[in-house]
């Protein structure tokens, strides 16, 4: 069946991270639209540099990326502007936009040379307020709101930029478990109903193995990918955390402190 | 982003406060011209007194006018660097672009005797002073550009600003030893500031250099919006970085150098100006910043003139100690009501 269907993003033997520092290297994975896929992995593993490096904002030391059928590198950066959007883990530099201004950046990539609005941008923005609950917030500044809220600004203004892929880097960092499940609910939905591909990275394994289509695990060695269920029958997860400290129960689909 | 339509009334009433100041501005100076017989002799018809005719068209309208351009040039290459080093305490002044030019001035007017020795320089050491001025400020530009690429941290960059402002002050008065008694004091008078005194060429000369400027800081107005929200996300947006920094810079270095290099070195304008107006249009969007950023600017350079020209007697003050005692208040009054400085 997978075969059948049109990759939006496929990774092939990829190696990232700096001139003089490999990172992470034998990477390969692919999605389809309409998936919402989890990248998880231990601290410094290179779940970060590998967003990055997927969304162009550094260069890749080898192998293949191809978004919708064509290399990475062929994408100018206009093109690249409307296939994928970024949530990054840094701040907007100013907090004193408000959450309609921030949302309506994301339509910049259609807008022309100064930036108007058209009637469709303003469609698009009212639906991506009302997708992430903000509405209320609109006029809001971003100084004024808690992480949770800003971290859906984010994810909206994102979404108005309306790209097949949407890379988050840890969007649930500095959330209570209420608004981790509230933020990937939406982004769940998000990628079902519009039939995007959203990936982001993640600490937050068994919420992920709740939620994702598909899960990517950065080990530094093999890096499987696959459906939580592929993954836990593999019993990939247990080897992610060194065994004494931590354990995964394949029963609950989470992990347990050894006591 | 929302449209520059709620700002309406807002601009009607700045537009409307410029008028004020600008005539204002024009009623005063160190002769003595009744409003009636000031209107009158705007109006097209001529006063009693012949000079005042004289005055007010040769004088007092190019001096406004050079008002209008260096308030608000600077002011927009204020907000242009707030923006672009995502740093609310950025200015010409702080970050050493005003000493950069400072320090081209110098060199030029210093220079002239040597230079002068040569062949005679009237219009040539106008042009040379505003390269030597663009050029000084574009280079403390760029290194400050370098610096800040390295240095995240907001405080450190205004800390090298001034560091820069020192090394050139330094270099300045390294200057101002060897030089003659006559060019030293030109360039005391010139670095005093003043909008008044510039011969119709130099006006225009200003006038194209601001007007380049300017032309420069609309076109990137989209790319500024964008700015706003950092350079991973602008640069995911399509706004490829290195150009539209460089056009930022150069929109800068000509309005801050070339306006230096003809008003002398004037403190705060560029960076109060920009909260100023935040504080009426609060927005971000550059869209309604920029003219409303002018405009103010204009107004408040006016303002300062006016007062700096002692209205009715011979004294005139120089123009940046009014802008000091002005602008430095305003800046420690918004970082104590506002506790920080938001951009």
């Amino acid at each position: 069946m997978s075969e059948l269907k049109k990759h939006s993003i496929e990774v092939k033997n990829l190696s990232i991270g700096y001139k003089n520092k490999t990172v992470a290297n034998n990477i390969s994975f692919s999605m389809e639209p309409g998936q919402l896929c989890a990248i998880v992995g231990v601290n410094g593993v290179g779940k970060s540099t590998l967003l990055r490096t997927l969304g162009k904002l550094q260069p890749k030391l080898s192998g293949d990326i191809e978004i919708n059928g064509k290399t990475l590198e062929r994408h100018s950066s206009f093109e690249l502007a409307k296939t994928l959007s970024f949530v990054l883990t840094e701040q907007p530099a100013s907090k004193n936009l408000t959450v309609q201004e921030l949302i309506a950046l994301g339509r910049q990539p259609y807008t022309n040379w100064i930036g108007t609005l058209t009637i469709e941008d303003k469609r698009q923005v009212e639906e991506s307020l009302s997708s992430f609950l903000l509405k209320k917030l609109r006029n809001n500044k971003c100084h004024e709101l808690s992480d949770g809220q800003l971290q859906r600004v984010l994810i909206a203004r994102a979404m108005a930029q309306d790209t097949p892929l949407i890379l988050l880097d840890e969007p649930t960092t500095h959330l209570d478990l209420y608004h981790k499940v509230q933020i990937l609910k939406l982004l769940q939905q998000l990628a079902h109903t519009k039939q995007k591909t959203i990936i982001f990275t993640t600490h937050e394994i068994d919420l992920a193995i709740q939620l994702c289509d598909k899960i990517l695990i950065l080990d530094g060695k093999v890096n499987p990918s696959g459906t939580p269920s592929e993954l836990i029958e593999q019993k990939h997860f247990e080897q992610l955390f060194p065994s004494e400290m931590v354990q995964f129960d394949a029963k609950t689909g989470s992990f347990k402190v050894n006591k | 982003m929302h449209s520059i339509k709620p700002y309406r009334i807002s601009f009607a009433l700045i537009a409307l406060a410029l008028c004020f100041a600008w005539l204002l501005n024009i009623s005063s100076g160190s002769v003595a011209i009744p409003f009636e017989a000031m209107l009158s002799v705007l109006t097209g018809s001529t006063a009693e007194v012949d000079s005042w005719n004289y005055i007010i068209w040769n004088y007092r309208i190019p001096k406004a006018f050079t008002a209008v351009l260096v308030g608000g040039g600077l002011s927009i290459s204020g907000l242009l660097m707030q923006t672009l080093f995502r740093n609310p305490l950025a200015g010409p002044f702080v970050l050493g672009i005003s000493s950069g030019a400072s320090l081209g001035a110098a060199l030029v007017l210093m220079s002239a005797s040597f230079i002068s020795g040569i062949a005679s320089f009237t219009f040539i050491n106008d042009i040379s002073m505003a390269i030597a001025a663009s050029l000084g400020s574009f280079l403390v530009l760029l290194v400050v550009m370098l610096v800040a690429n390295r240095v995240k941290d907001t405080m450190a960059l205004l800390i090298i600003g001034l560091m820069f402002g020192s090394i050139t002050a330094a270099l300045v008065s390294v200057l101002a030893y060897f030089s003659s008694a006559e060019d030293l004091q030109r360039f005391i008078f010139w670095s005093f500031g003043s909008v008044g005194n510039l011969s119709s060429q130099q006006v225009m000369l200003l006038s194209g250099v601001v007007f380049l400027g300017l032309l420069l800081s609309v076109l990137s107005i989209k790319k500024l919006n964008a700015f706003l929200l950092g350079e991973n996300y602008a640069q995911s947006l399509g706004v490829s970085l290195k150009k539209s920094r460089l056009i930022i810079i150069i929109a800068t270095g000509l309005l801050a150098g070339g306006i230096t290099a003809f008003a002398g070195p004037i403190a705060f304008i560029g960076l109060a100006v920009p909260h100023l107006t935040r504080q009426i249009f609060d927005t971000m969007e550059h869209r309604v910043l920029i003219p409303a950023v002018f405009l103010y600017g204009a107004i408040l350079m006016l303002f300062c003139d006016t007062i700096a020209q002692l209205p009715n007697s011979a004294n005139v003050l120089p123009i940046n100690a009014i802008t000091s005692l002005v602008g430095a208040p305003v800046v420690i009054w918004l970082l104590v009501r506002k506790r920080k400085m938001l951009f």
